[in-house]
């Protein structure tokens, strides 16, 4: 189960079997969400710490709509509106929190690697919601939710994700996830856009779109992070959709393919408006399913009971 | 198989062995038989029963249920609605034991204004049928609700009774009840 952990930090973390026991959690989750009155009592007197140092609307929403609707009570905590701006450091912060009693902590932060310090420094399940350009867990399982509801089982489907691969932990935590799967993952951007080092990535680069975007199942769409780039990454923003936005030409050229995009979108930069509406854009669908994902890791790490010995989850 | 008696719950652990056979085969068709007639005395026929079958142990009775009852009401199968229920979420166990879901929920359509029958292989403690009471009302407000068991165990913890039973089996407490596809076991856990 979810790799034995307490925590869920990293795509790394989890194998085959444990995605899997995962997207059928949360096929049971994604029935809850079409209630009449869509929450269950799973979660109740548990207690949901947010710590978003970093800005979210969509993650931090998702994840506020999965806490409701298992019961849970949350904590919000605002960090422009904190002690931080006193000075306060992160392991102060968090001791601030956990003394208060909480059973999960979510984290987001600008910096890799800051989940995992926390989740040294406390008993509560940490769940990262997004460190630096490292890994977003959570948005990958949704997105494998999403791809497996349209395509079945993912083994030996071909995805590319495109765009702004350097600066984004959606594309380290896709092409893990995607890869662990069984699908071909290619990555296709410019030189700039790509990390200096790609060994040990289970994927395959390309720097032309046109080259591949013919034989595709899934492409996936990334945003450009132009608060996360320092120089300049590319010419102009008009440029790089000539050479790699997914535009009404391309859009054609995929066929059933699915589109998919972590959002927000810059519309007219990695994808043309209108593409962004057809009907194999499954860019809403995708935060639909954000929910439910989000429950089944919430339910998994802090109400499935099981006992936690030596770091890991067994039956009691 | 009643929850109890499944591998997620560990009060006992161990083999399960089969004492006695109670109900072969046959008799749990002729007591399917005889609740279908029960449920169309006591509602005057089939119109808004929706039949509702707990995860996992009841889906099968349930389906039988429903075609025995089209079958002596004369209609077409498949008119009288089938749902299942997976209760999980709604148990009052969390964090005594294990808890997971185990398998789909598929209500039919609103049950405002129907008559739910809940059915479920073995009673026992009632905290299922508890958990599912609450299950049915975040889906809506049910005329009635009804509950077929194939087996009542006894030792209820809470105040639920059956309104269909095939057989009352007096049972201790550490003994098991599985309801399978060759009839009703009586057994121990060794």
């Amino acid at each position: 189960m979810i790799g034995g952990e307490r925590h869920l930090l990293s795509m790394a973390d989890l194998d085959r079997d444990d995605i899997e026991q995962l997207m059928t959690l949360t096929d049971s989750f994604a029935e809850v969400g079409e209630r009449s009155i869509p929450k269950v009592p799973a979660l109740r007197g548990k207690t949901i710490a947010w710590l978003f140092y970093e800005d979210s609307t969509r993650t931090r929403l998702s994840f506020e709509t999965a806490a409701k609707r298992l019961s849970a009570d949350t904590m919000n905590f605002n960090v422009s509106s904190s002690s931080v701006n006193k000075g306060e450091s992160l392991r102060d912060t968090v001791e601030t929190i956990t003394a208060m009693g909480v059973d999960g902590i979510v984290v987001r932060h600008r910096a890799a690697g800051a989940p995992h310090r926390v989740a040294e420094w406390v008993d509560a399940s940490v769940i990262n919601a997004g460190d630096g350009w490292h890994q977003h867990p959570t948005q990958s399982l949704l997105d494998l939710y999403t791809a497996r509801e349209h395509l079945g089982d993912l083994d030996g489907k071909h995805i590319a994700i495109v765009g702004d691969i350097k600066h984004s932990r959606v594309a380290r935590s896709n092409a893990l996830a995607f890869a662990t799967m069984g699908a071909e993952v290619t990555l296709v951007a410019p030189k700039t856009l790509l990390p200096t080092h790609l060994e040990g990535w289970p994927v395959t680069v390309t720097h032309n779109l046109d080259e591949v975007v013919d034989d595709l199942d899934i492409c996936y769409l990334l945003r450009m992070q132009l608060e996360r780039q320092t120089d300049a990454v590319v010419p102009s923003l008009r440029e790089f959709h000539t050479e790699f936005g997914l535009d009404v030409r391309r859009a054609d050229r995929l066929g059933d393919a699915l589109i998919m995009h972590p959002g927000p979108m810059n519309r007219g930069v990695e994808i043309a408006g209108e593409v962004a509406d057809r009907p194999n854009a499954v860019i809403t669908e995708q935060v639909a399913n954000g929910v439910s994902v989000r429950m089944a890791v919430l339910f998994l790490l802090l109400g499935s009971g099981l006992d936690i010995v030596d770091g890991k989850r067994v039956a009691a | 198989m009643a929850e109890r008696e499944r591998g997620l719950a560990a009060p006992q652990s161990g083999q399960f062995q089969v004492r006695t056979q109670v109900m072969s085969d046959d008799d749990v068709s002729r007591a399917i038989r005889r609740m279908a007639h029960e449920i169309l005395e006591r509602n005057h026929g089939a119109d808004d029963v929706v039949i509702i079958g707990m995860q996992t142990g009841g889906v099968d009775l349930a389906h039988r249920l429903a075609a025995d009852i089209s079958m002596i009401e004369e209609v077409e199968t498949g008119s009288v609605p089938v749902g299942t229920l997976d209760a999980t979420m709604h148990r009052d166990d969390f964090g005594l034991r294990p808890v997971m879901p185990e398998a789909a929920t598929k209500m039919p359509a609103d049950p405002t204004g129907k008559v739910i029958v809940l059915v479920d292989d073995v009673l026992y403690t009632g905290r299922t049928v508890r958990a599912a009471l609450d299950a049915i009302h975040s889906y809506g407000r049910p005329r009635a609700i009804q509950l077929a068991v194939m087996v009542d165990r006894g030792h209820r913890e809470l105040p639920i009774r059956p309104d269909y039973v095939g057989k009352n089996l007096p049972t201790r407490k550490d003994e098991i009840v599985d309801v399978n596809a060759d009839g009703v076991d009586l057994g121990d856990i060794t």
